[in-house]
This record gives C-alpha cells, structure tokens and sequence, in this order.
C-alpha cells in the first residue's frame, strides 16, 4: 500500500464552469489527478435532446478544446484526467477529442479510456420486461405508467470502471453518469489499493468528492462567511491530499485567490446534504456525521475520522421524462409604484389569457426586487417598502400539457408594453421561449442488472 | 438578546428534488449550543411558510457544529418543472439566516470577533 500523498484537483463544478480553472490547476504547483464533474440530473435529458438531433454528439463539449488544449502539460507533468463528460455519449466524446488531439503534437499519443453501460435508454424495454419495475422513489408509481415519455435513463455507477481504466494505463477517463464523487475517491481508491470493501476508507474518498464536486464553493465561492473579503477574481479552486489512511487535507495552490478554510469546507459539506448518516452511493454509505475537521491555517483543513457503512445492492437510476410544456416572460416597470404597475400588468396578463380560454396547471407571478426569492407577495411588504422600489421585474411563468396554450401565451406579454401600465421596459429579449418540461423519476435498480453490462476500453487515437 | 441567526452562524443551501436543503452551520461551540435549541424544524417551517409546503426534517451534526435542514415540496416541483425564480433554493441559506433567536449576548460577542478575524477562527 503506497504511504504517499495522492493530490486530488477540482477543475469543473457543472457544464459552464470556469473554463481557466483546469488550466490554473494544472499549472499553479503539484497534483497528480484533475476531476471534471460536468453533470447535473438536468443535464442528462438535455445531453440526450442533442444527440436525438446529431447522433454523434450528447458529451459535454467544453470538455474537448479543454482537455486537448492541455494534452502536453499532462504528459509532461503526469497528471491523469477522470471525467463525465461523456454524458450520454461518451465514444463520441472520445472521437470528438481524438480529432481534436491531431491538432495538438504531443511527446506521446494520449491513452483515453471510455467506460460504458450505464445508459439504460436503449435496454428499457427488456429490463422493465425481466421484473425491474423502476418504480419512482418518491411516489412508489411503477415506470411503465410513462415509459413512452422517457427522454433519458442513466444507472449512477461507482467506482470500479474508472479503477480499471486507471489499471489499463488510462491517461484521461471519460465516463458517463458516473457519480460526481467517483471521479475523486476513484484514483484515491486504485493510487492506494483500498479495497472495495474497505468502507471508511471509501467513505472518506466520498466526502473528499463532495467538497471536490462543486468547483470553487469549496474554496470562498458562495460563502456566507465573509464574501467580501474573499478574492475570486482567479479563485484556487479545491484539492484533496489524500493519504492512505484515508485522512486527508483540503487545500489550494496557494499564489491563486480563494481561499480554504473550516468556513469554506464546512458550507460546501452541507450542501445538498439529506441525511447525513446516510449518504449513498454505489461504492458504500458515508456517515457524514462521523467528519472531524480542523482547520490548521494557511488554506489547509484537516478530514479525520470519517466512517462508512458496506454499499447497498441497488443503483440509483436517474430517470428523465417529458412532462408538458413551459415558458418564463419579463416586463420591467420603473417607479414611482413601481410594483403596483407590475401587479396591475399581472392582472391585466391574467385576465386576457381567461379570455382566450387557455388553462394552465400553474400560472406563477414573481416581482423580482420585491422578495420573489423569498416568495413574498406584495401586500406583505409595508407601503414604506414598496414606495422605496425603484423598479421591479414582473416575471410571469406558465406551466401546461398542450404546447399550444403556453405557445400563445408568450404572445401575450408584448402586448403589454403599448396595452398595459405606464413606465414599462426591458423587453428587448423578445418573446419568451416555449420549453419541454423534463420532469425527473429517481429509481433503484439491483446492481448486477447494470454492472454485467459496463464497458471499459482504453486505447490511443 | 434578540439577534439574527446570520450573528452565530453561517449557512448553504440547494435543492434535493422538490425539497430544498439548508446546512446551518455554527460559528463557535457555544453558538452551536445556542442554535441546536432555537432553531427547531418547527420555527424553520414558520418561517418558509410562503414557499414550504411540507414537512421539515431536521438533522444533527454535533462535530460540525451543524444543522442540516430539509424543507420538502418547497420549490414549485423542483428541477425544470418549476417556474419559482429559485427553483433551485439557492438562496434559501441566506433567508433562513434572517431568522431571529435568542442568544447569550457574550456568545454573541465572542462570534463577532470570529466573524471579524480578531479570533483565530473557530476552536476545533
């Protein structure tokens, strides 16, 4: 078992992070693996729309220029890449950076590994046809009752395949809907032969992931602590120094901004957090419960002490289904009454869509500068509060089963500029977009019904 | 005295499906005392009762000096199905902050002094 430090580096939080962070991870000192963590439930069932329209898309594309840009420096430095940007598609991520590779001369051809099979799409049928009902989680509903609306179906997989890229020789390993907490605990697992049934040493990989799997909130982004004086011009974001033991340190290169403190680390642990005793994953449960931190100054926090429990025989299933249509419109009214013209627009918006006869399962109406994220209606507000409103943004969503309802509603916010109150603008965006709703079903599946099937392949271009 | 939760503690919060999560974190071990006892899933429930409408969980982690809230069927079904502004209950962390508790005010006091750096952050 190797006693050394095995660096850990956060590059990507989500499709559309900060594209110069890899780059500055990469460069700004020592690390020996950069995650990319590109997917959220949501992005699935968007990955999956682009491919229906070009079968050779459905990955993160950011992803390509990102990692064929950089090929050289991680040769050079020997630093190896675990990544979900296949998403949907992960050979076609492959291809699409092999092509992009034969711009880029490197000293030699990068080993890119593709870990597949979690994809259910193509095998629903006859896995709802062997027994496995993939009954929602929340509603107990069977999925048969809106399988012919499933966009996307994807297993969230563990860390095996990626150990098994790694053992292959894997420079860069791109998987699909790997959990985002795999891309860091995976390396630490096969860098420091824990085995798999090594449950607190996997738990303490799992809590590394989770302070890794959001980029720089880790590191000051979205503190509460003291925003101010937290430099996120060119924020570090955060790396683990993992030792065998499963103890670990949380920190940062330390000439970049950002900064990494029990304030810091502690906020990026709660978030998105259920239960803490039992947070689930397909490698074991990790008692989040169990966390010693301390802070030793200087951007390092201490992990000890972290516990974990042997992992369930299920998988999670992340399910997405086309569930109606929706569209958000925006009309900005400036004061004096700022929000009583808004709120007049609303009635007046409202009153017209009865009269067309349309009907919706929601009609939402957000003041955006009058305690919308707080969910305030403006009669809450004191007449002194309201009188001091410069200007509010009335928002107005609607939410349906027949496309040409919503579709007529976006038609009917403009309108309003010439036909409604006074002091109105901020309508140059033009008419709202009609979207597909994607609604989401988490399911379980047993494990087997999914790992007989993954993939991993690794070879160079 | 009557303070902010925001003087003892800091916070996050995201989404979980419809449910919306809010970590509430304390800033010293005596504040942790003081928000283990005030801030109740019931209080937490009274104060989203515009957007919350279902049940609080509350959750314990006394190593992290640590409450960890979960506020169900709060954001207008979650995901992309919901036409809330913050479907995603982003800024969830920074309304629950504004709730007002009860604290010793030399508790109090000692936070500021977390808060402001002239403590050597929080003992561990």
């Amino acid at each position: 078992m190797s006693e050394r430090t095995v660096r850990v580096a956060s590059g990507q939080g989500f499709w559309g992070d900060w594209q110069e962070a890899p780059r500055l991870q990469v460069r700004g000192g020592p690390i020996d693996y950069l995650m990319l963590d590109y997917l959220a439930e949501i992005t699935m069932s968007i990955l999956q729309k682009q491919r229906e329209r070009d079968p050779s898309l459905g990955y993160a594309r950011d992803f390509v220029p990102l990692v064929a840009g950089l090929a050289p420096e991680l040769i050079a430095r020997e630093i190896r890449v675990v990544s979900n940007a296949g998403g949907v598609n992960p050979e076609g991520c492959r291809s699409a950076l092999f092509d992009a590779l034969e711009e880029v001369p490197t000293s030699r051809p990068l080993q890119v590994a593709v870990v597949s099979g979690d994809d259910l799409m193509e095998r629903l049928d006859s896995l709802l046809a062997a027994g496995h009902e993939l009954r929602n989680m929340e509603t107990g509903e069977p999925l048969a009752s809106i399988r012919d609306r499933v966009q996307a179906a994807n297993a969230y997989i563990g860390a095996a395949p990626i150990v098994e890229a790694l053992a292959g020789n894997a420079d860069v390993v791109i998987t699909g809907r790997s959990t985002d907490t795999a891309l860091t605990y995976a390396p630490l697992m096969f860098e420091h032969g824990w085995p798999a049934d090594d449950w607190d040493r996997i738990a303490a990989g799992v809590v590394a992931g989770h302070i890794n799997e959001c980029g720089a909130q880790a590191t000051g982004g979205n503190t509460l602590f003291d925003w101010r004086g937290v430099d996120l011009e060119a924020p570090g974001y955060p790396i683990i120094e993992m030792e065998s033991n499963g103890e670990f340190v949380v920190t940062k290169h330390e000439e970049l901004g950002g900064r990494v403190t029990w304030a810091t680390v502690s906020e990026q642990l709660v978030y998105e957090m259920g239960d803490p005793v039992e947070y689930i994953t397909p490698d074991c449960v990790a008692d989040f419960s169990s966390i010693r931190l301390k802070d030793l100054g200087k951007d390092r926090v201490r992990i000890t002490g972290v516990r974990g429990s042997p992992r369930t025989d299920m998988l999670k299933v992340s399910i997405a289904y086309r569930d109606g249509w929706k569209a958000t419109g925006t009309l900005v009214y400036a004061g004096p009454d700022a929000l009583a013209k808004a709120s007049r627009a609303d009635e007046v918006l409202r009153a017209r869509l009865d009269r067309l006869g349309l009907h919706f399962e929601e009609i939402r109406t957000e003041y955006v500068g009058a305690g919308a994220c707080a969910g305030l209606a403006p009669d809450e507000l004191s007449a002194a509060v309201r009188d001091a409103i410069p200007e509010v943004e009335l928002r107005v969503g609607v939410r349906g089963r027949e496309r040409d309802a919503v579709e007529r509603f976006t038609r009917e916010l403009a309108p309003l500029i010439l036909a409604g109150p006074p002091t109105v603008t901020g309508f140059a965006a033009g008419r709202p977009r009609v979207q597909e709703v994607m609604a989401y079903w988490p399911a379980l599946i047993d494990r087997t019904a999914v790992e007989n099937e993954l993939r991993v392949e690794v070879r160079h271009a | 005295m009557k303070v902010r939760l925001e003087r003892v503690a800091i916070a996050r919060s995201g989404d979980k499906g419809d449910a919306a999560n809010v970590g509430v974190i304390a800033l010293s071990p005596e504040a942790w005392n003081v928000i283990r006892d005030e801030v109740t899933a019931e209080r937490v429930k009274a104060h989203f009762s515009r957007v919350c409408e279902g049940r609080v969980d509350r959750y314990e982690l006394p190593n992290l000096f640590a409450l960890n809230f979960l506020l169900h069927e709060s954001l207008g079904g979650g995901g992309t199905v919901s036409l809330m502004l913050d479907a995603q209950g982003k800024t969830f962390a920074a309304t629950l902050l504004q709730l007002e508790i009860d604290a010793p005010a030399d508790v109090v006091e000692a936070c500021d002094r977390v808060r402001s750096g002239e403590a050597s952050g929080r003992p561990t």
